[in-house]
């Protein structure tokens, strides 16, 4: 196959042919191609439909600045919408299509949006949509959505891998063009760290895309010769596919390596992108600069693209749009294109604003010339030339190269709201003001636009930060290079254009803009929002100045006065994918497994998160269709003889030292300090406020050894509130924590033959019948032969009832243990759920009652904040608000007709009042149906509920259509005596 | 000994040992486990009492030392002792013996998994794991880091052999994230 437009020369491997399809039509290219420069070879200038008003576009530019060129890459499960041909590196096969277009890019019926345009200017939805208000979500957006965007999502999962990682180095360096190679070369010879990072698959910037020799050799030789020469420098990484997305605090910079795009998939296990965390101490900047257009009648059509962009087109790729070209121009660097093309054998013309524009013997110039029009429907065929004489011609070119200056890319300078300052020479923003802490800026990201001046620039600015650094920096003698300086005369766009685009892929034109400043947009971000200039993938690169140079122009403001907006990472656009990295899917977050486990998925248990932890919900078995049978079950088992649960998950933090029992006597609000040794007490925390914080118990080993337990929920927070309360209110108290959660698998063994099933485990040398081991008894013991053991009688179920904690390694066999030796007592282990029914049969307090914004009063608990001491939280729960003669109190709730169900989260109204927050009387907090009673119950608050006891009140849930009525009673449904425990 | 078996983190009767490219990566279950936290006013006597048992002083900040019975440090006076499981499971009681009342003693021995890796360029496998910048690492390093979401001590013994030591129940977790790595890097 012919590739019509393919030059000679360029940084291609001809001997590595490949193939690719584009639209369903089949191409070569070679390796070292980009799809845009493949297709450009094969003489495919048309790439892509407009945002808005579907006008076909071709690539503007051949970097990540470009804002046309979107394609939709790859196929199925990979398919990515919104890449850019420009940055897309080719490979055998690469499948690519256009985006935005239907039934296909050169007939697309939605172009008939171009032929509305006029009604279709900048605010047109805001002010057409307007009526009904309600129609704008469901019917307008979709339609609107429907018509104009750009690709289309595959709707499957992505099947490739991200990682993340973590670099640290001395010295990053943002750009490997001349600066950053400079910068690189005299860092690492001085043995600093340095990382160097490009977006590039291939390093040295622009040298690889101009003429340009430093010595005797190309630019890109050197380039190529410098890279090799830092790869074997062990203190230098060498980073190429790798783009700085964002500046953050402290040196820390945000890097996209982009593993694997270059391939058809990523090699097996290995991730398609990683996002590194570099951690610098120092940063360079020298991340180039952008060619920027000029915006005249007409300037979009495919092949009209960047001067700059049709020169690395032709140097690097050997790629020309046509055999005939136009540059458009106000400064001497456009001239540069006209130059190399021709020398390659192609015709162009130069059109320059500059009346003094410089003249060349080897092609024509027009000086002082304007770009009034251009036609060709689907590609450049003409371009219309007005003379200072205002003479107009005709030139049919196939390419026109637009140079309105360059931009120096200044974006990271500005991530942590750092604003650029303009130079009036460069007529251009440059990196001013508050630069992030360590960045120093080079090169044309400085402003210095030689190839000389930015090599000197990326020595200086490596030195600069290695005097920092303290280390030394030897000077090197680089070969003279280009030096040409500058010249440029301001020209943004040619007066009087009625279609002339200033952001491409907004289709934002002058006239839009115009129109924005009418409408009292005055601030540039206004403008920015109402227009849309400077949005999506592209982030304005090539089009936010030529946008501020109107509005400053229509304001009568000069362009700094207008300002710019605010730059914000990424620098270009990143895949979600790799933010999240390795934490998708089940991976999403680490989850923890109690010690039975391994068991309790053997025994087909239905697990449930709580928090990270997979707890075992219930137990299914053979027959049960329903979880309540399960839980039911569980309960009535556990009531009637024995069941087991792993509440390993309670948190349980050792607390150590002389003053252990003062301690708690400070973080409980009851009483420790004469908790006798062997005994175990219930404890209520609050929070500074006087709110209930969390609670559980705290067992007494040894005169200066207590262990905590605190709910699973609040394990960590717990703890980390008692390190607060150790380090900095009681830094003077001899007493050391530390988290055990994890060192001991603990399980509840209750019901009336746990004590029997007990004895069968722990050896005979530590009775615990009732007398030697009597309810809130605790003890290291030994089970099974002699393994450390830790019991404590204590109940959460109301029953008889144990917790018994090994060694977490043995918590798989004991478990199996118990259920073994329980055997002949029908043992039952219990989940979650049926632990959840036993403790509200109960009335015991969890979760939902300690909800943070309860108190030990509305607890039913007030007296149990001890005056005799002082205590965390203790003055503040005296605050009148929070003891109010009618405060919620904590009460049971049994429904008048026992059929009726007691929601959680139901309010409770008095009989015969109105149903509204102003008479509300409290909720229910925790409900279930009790298997022991028959019934559905729930436990809640009441106000004044411990004197309302035999009152029927209204349960109400206006969002689940309850309304019925329930008696106040005892949250202590079953044994509210205490018996069962004390047996 | 007691009639229980015990089961290493990953759920198994034997602990894993698996090779990826040119490391290899075991999970690590006979090593038992103490904290040891200073009392105030008893820093010195601690630290005396550590030397004695470890026949080094105990390690500085970020660091570890020792090789039978061995140390790293977690915090300002505060340590964790290992020692082989088979004749130390009792380390806890053992050292609190040494010298009563001069610290607190907590076992940690099945609070943590851990996992060895052994073999050439670890830090290239560190850098995607955790921020601890592992290629200063020339050993004797101990960092508290974090890999995965998971709070975990980086023990780097040589440059060639690091220790990954995190929370027992997570280990599921971590070590698909170690696996996952390993993938990725070799």
């Amino acid at each position: 196959m012919t590739s019509p437009n393919r030059l000679n020369g360029g940084l291609i491997d001809r001997d590595q042919p490949l193939n690719f399809i584009f639209d369903g039509r089949q191409y070569s290219g070679f390796k070292g191609d980009t799809l845009a420069s493949a297709l450009l070879a094969n003489n495919v200038r048309l790439m892509g439909r407009s945002f808005k008003y579907h006008r076909p576009r071709g690539p503007m530019t051949a970097g990540s600045e470009e804002p046309n060129a979107l394609v939709e890459l790859r196929t199925g499960a990979r398919h990515e919408p919104n890449t850019r041909a420009t940055t897309a590196e080719l490979f055998e096969g690469l499948t690519a299509k256009s985006q935005n277009r239907w039934p296909s890019l050169k007939w697309d019926a939605m172009a008939i949006n171009d032929r509305l345009s006029s009604f279709l200017t900048a605010g047109f939805y805001y002010k057409t949509f307007m009526w009904p208000t309600s129609f704008w979500e469901k019917v307008y957006e979709p339609i609107i959505r429907k018509a104009a965007g750009l690709g289309t999502l595959s709707h499957q999962p992505d099947p490739d891998n991200y990682d993340k990682g973590y670099l640290h180095c001395d010295v990053l360096i943002i750009g490997a063009g001349p600066a950053g190679l400079a910068a690189a070369l005299t860092a690492g010879n001085s043995g600093a760290s340095v990382i160097l990072a490009d977006e590039d698959y291939l390093l040295g910037g622009r040298l690889n895309s101009e003429t340009h020799t430093i010595g005797d050799e190309s630019g890109a030789d050197w380039a190529a010769q410098t890279v090799a020469e830092l790869q074997t420098m062990p203190n230098v990484r060498v980073m190429n596919r790798s783009t700085v997305i964002g500046s953050f605090d402290h040196g820390v910079y945000g890097v996209v390596e982009r593993v694997s795009d270059h391939r058809p998939k990523p090699l097996t296990g290995k991730p398609r992108q990683i996002l590194w965390r570099v951690y610098s101490k120092h940063a360079i900047l020298s991340a180039g600069a952008t060619e920027r257009p000029i915006v005249f009648e007409n300037n979009d059509r495919p092949g009209i693209m960047l001067a700059s962009a049709m020169r690395s087109y032709a140097n690097r790729w050997a790629v020309t749009p046509g055999k005939a070209l136009a540059v458009f121009t106000n400064n001497d660097d456009g001239h540069k294109t006209a130059v190399d093309l021709t020398t390659l054998g192609v015709r162009v013309t130069v059109i320059d604003s500059r009346e003094n524009a410089p003249s060349s013997g080897s092609y024509e110039t027009i000086a002082g010339g304007r770009i009034t029009n251009t036609a060709g429907r689907l590609g450049l065929t003409h371009v219309e030339v007005t003379t200072t004489s205002c003479t107009i011609r005709s030139l049919e070119v196939q390419g026109l190269g637009v140079s309105g200056g360059w931009n120096p890319n200044v974006q990271l300078t500005c991530h942590q709201r750092g604003r650029p300052q303009w130079d009036e020479a460069l007529s251009a923003f440059v990196p001013g003001g508050v630069l992030p802490k360590g960045l120093v800026p080079a090169g044309a990201a400085n402003g210095v636009f030689s190839t000389q001046w930015a090599l000197r620039s990326g020595q200086q600015a490596a030195t600069e930060v290695l005097g920092h650094l303290g280390k030394k920096s030897e000077t090197i003698a680089f070969p003279e290079a280009e030096d040409a300086p500058a010249k440029i005369e301001p020209f943004w766009h040619v007066q009087g254009a009625k279609r002339a685009w200033v952001d491409q892929q907004n289709d934002v034109t002058a006239k839009d803009i115009t129109l924005a400043h009418q409408e009292n947009f005055v601030s540039v971000e206004h403008l920015k929002r109402y227009t849309t200039l400077g949005m999506a993938t592209d982030q304005g690169k090539t089009s936010n100045i030529a946008g501020l140079a109107i509005m400053a122009e229509v304001s009568g403001k000069n362009i700094p006065e207008v300002g710019t907006t605010m730059f914000r990472p990424p620098y270009t656009p990143t895949a979600i994918g790799a933010f999240a990295g390795r934490s998708r899917d089940e991976h999403f977050r680490p989850v923890r497994k109690t010690p039975s486990h391994f068991w309790a998925e053997e025994q087909g248990a239905v697990f449930v998160e709580v928090g990270m932890w997979l707890r075992a919900q219930w137990f299914p078995r053979a027959g049960e269709t329903h979880w309540r049978q399960s839980v039911d079950r569980e309960v009535l088992q556990t009531r009637n003889s024995v069941g087991v649960c792993d509440v390993t998950t309670l948190g349980k933090i050792d607390v150590q030292g002389d003053d252990a029992a003062e301690f708690l006597n400070k973080v409980y609000c009851n009483g420790f300090a004469k908790l006798a040794v062997g005994k175990t007490r219930y404890g209520l925390m609050l929070r500074e406020d006087g709110v209930a914080m969390d609670d559980g118990t705290a067992a007494r080993l040894a005169e200066d050894h207590f262990v905590v337990t605190t709910t699973t929920a609040n394990a960590i927070g717990v703890y980390r509130h008692m390190e607060f309360v150790r380090q900095c209110l009681f830094p003077d108290m001899n007493v050391q924590l530390i988290s055990t959660t994890e060192a001991w698998a603990q399980y509840a063994v209750a019901g009336p033959n746990s004590r029997k099933l007990l004895q069968k485990i722990v050896d005979p040398e530590f009775p615990i019948d009732n007398e030697a081991f009597p309810f809130m008894a605790c003890s290291e013991i030994t089970v099974r032969g002699g393994l450390r053991a830790r019991l404590f009688r204590i109940s959460f179920s109301g029953e008889l009832a144990y917790e018994i904690a090994v060694p977490t390694r043995y918590g798989d066999a004991l478990m199996r243990c118990l259920m073994k030796e329980g055997e002949e007592f029908d043992v039952v282990p219990y989940g979650t759920e049926a632990l959840g029914v036993m403790r509200i049969e109960k009335g015991h307090a969890a979760g939902n009652e300690l909800n943070g914004t309860t108190t030990a009063l509305n607890l039913g608990m007030g007296r149990m904040v001890s005056k005799k001491k002082d205590s965390i939280g203790s003055t503040l729960s005296e605050r009148e608000g929070l003891n109010e003669d009618d405060a919620l109190k904590l009460v049971g709730f049994k429904p008048v007709d026992l059929a009726n169900p007691v929601p959680a989260g139901a309010h409770l109204m008095t009989k015969g009042s109105p149903v509204d927050a102003k008479h509300d009387q409290g909720y229910v907090t925790s409900a279930c149906y009790s298997p022991n009673l028959g019934h559905h119950i729930g436990i809640g608050y009441l106000k004044s509920g411990d004197t309302r006891k035999g009152e029927i009140v209204r349960l109400v849930s206006p969002l689940t259509n309850v309304d019925h009525d329930v008696e106040v009673v005892s949250a202590h449904f079953i044994d509210p005596e205490g018996e069962r425990l004390r047996a | 000994m007691p009639n229980l078996q015990a089961i290493t983190p990953l759920g198994n009767k034997e602990p894993v040992t698996e090779t990826y490219g040119p490391v290899t990566l075991t999970e690590i279950t006979d090593i038992a486990l103490a904290s040891v936290s200073a009392r105030l006013g008893r820093e010195q006597d601690t630290a005396a009492a550590l030397e004695a048992f470890l026949g080094t002083p105990p390690p500085g900040a970020a660091e570890h030392c020792g090789n039978n019975l061995s140390a790293f440090w977690m915090g300002p006076d505060q340590w964790m002792i290992e020692a082989p499981f088979e004749t130390h499971e009792d380390l806890a009681a053992r050292l609190a013996g040494t010298s009563p009342n001069a610290y607190s003693v907590t076992e940690q021995t099945d609070a943590w998994c851990r996992f060895d890796l052994k073999g050439p360029s670890l830090s290239d496998l560190f850098e995607r794991l955790c921020a601890a910048d592992t290629h200063a690492f020339t050993g004797g390093e101990a960092v508290r880091t974090s890999i995965e979401h998971l709070g975990c001590f980086v023990l780097c013994r040589t440059q060639n052999h690091f220790s990954v030591i995190g929370p027992r129940s997570s280990a599921g977790s971590l070590y698909h994230a170690l696996v996952t790595a390993f993938r990725s890097v070799f």
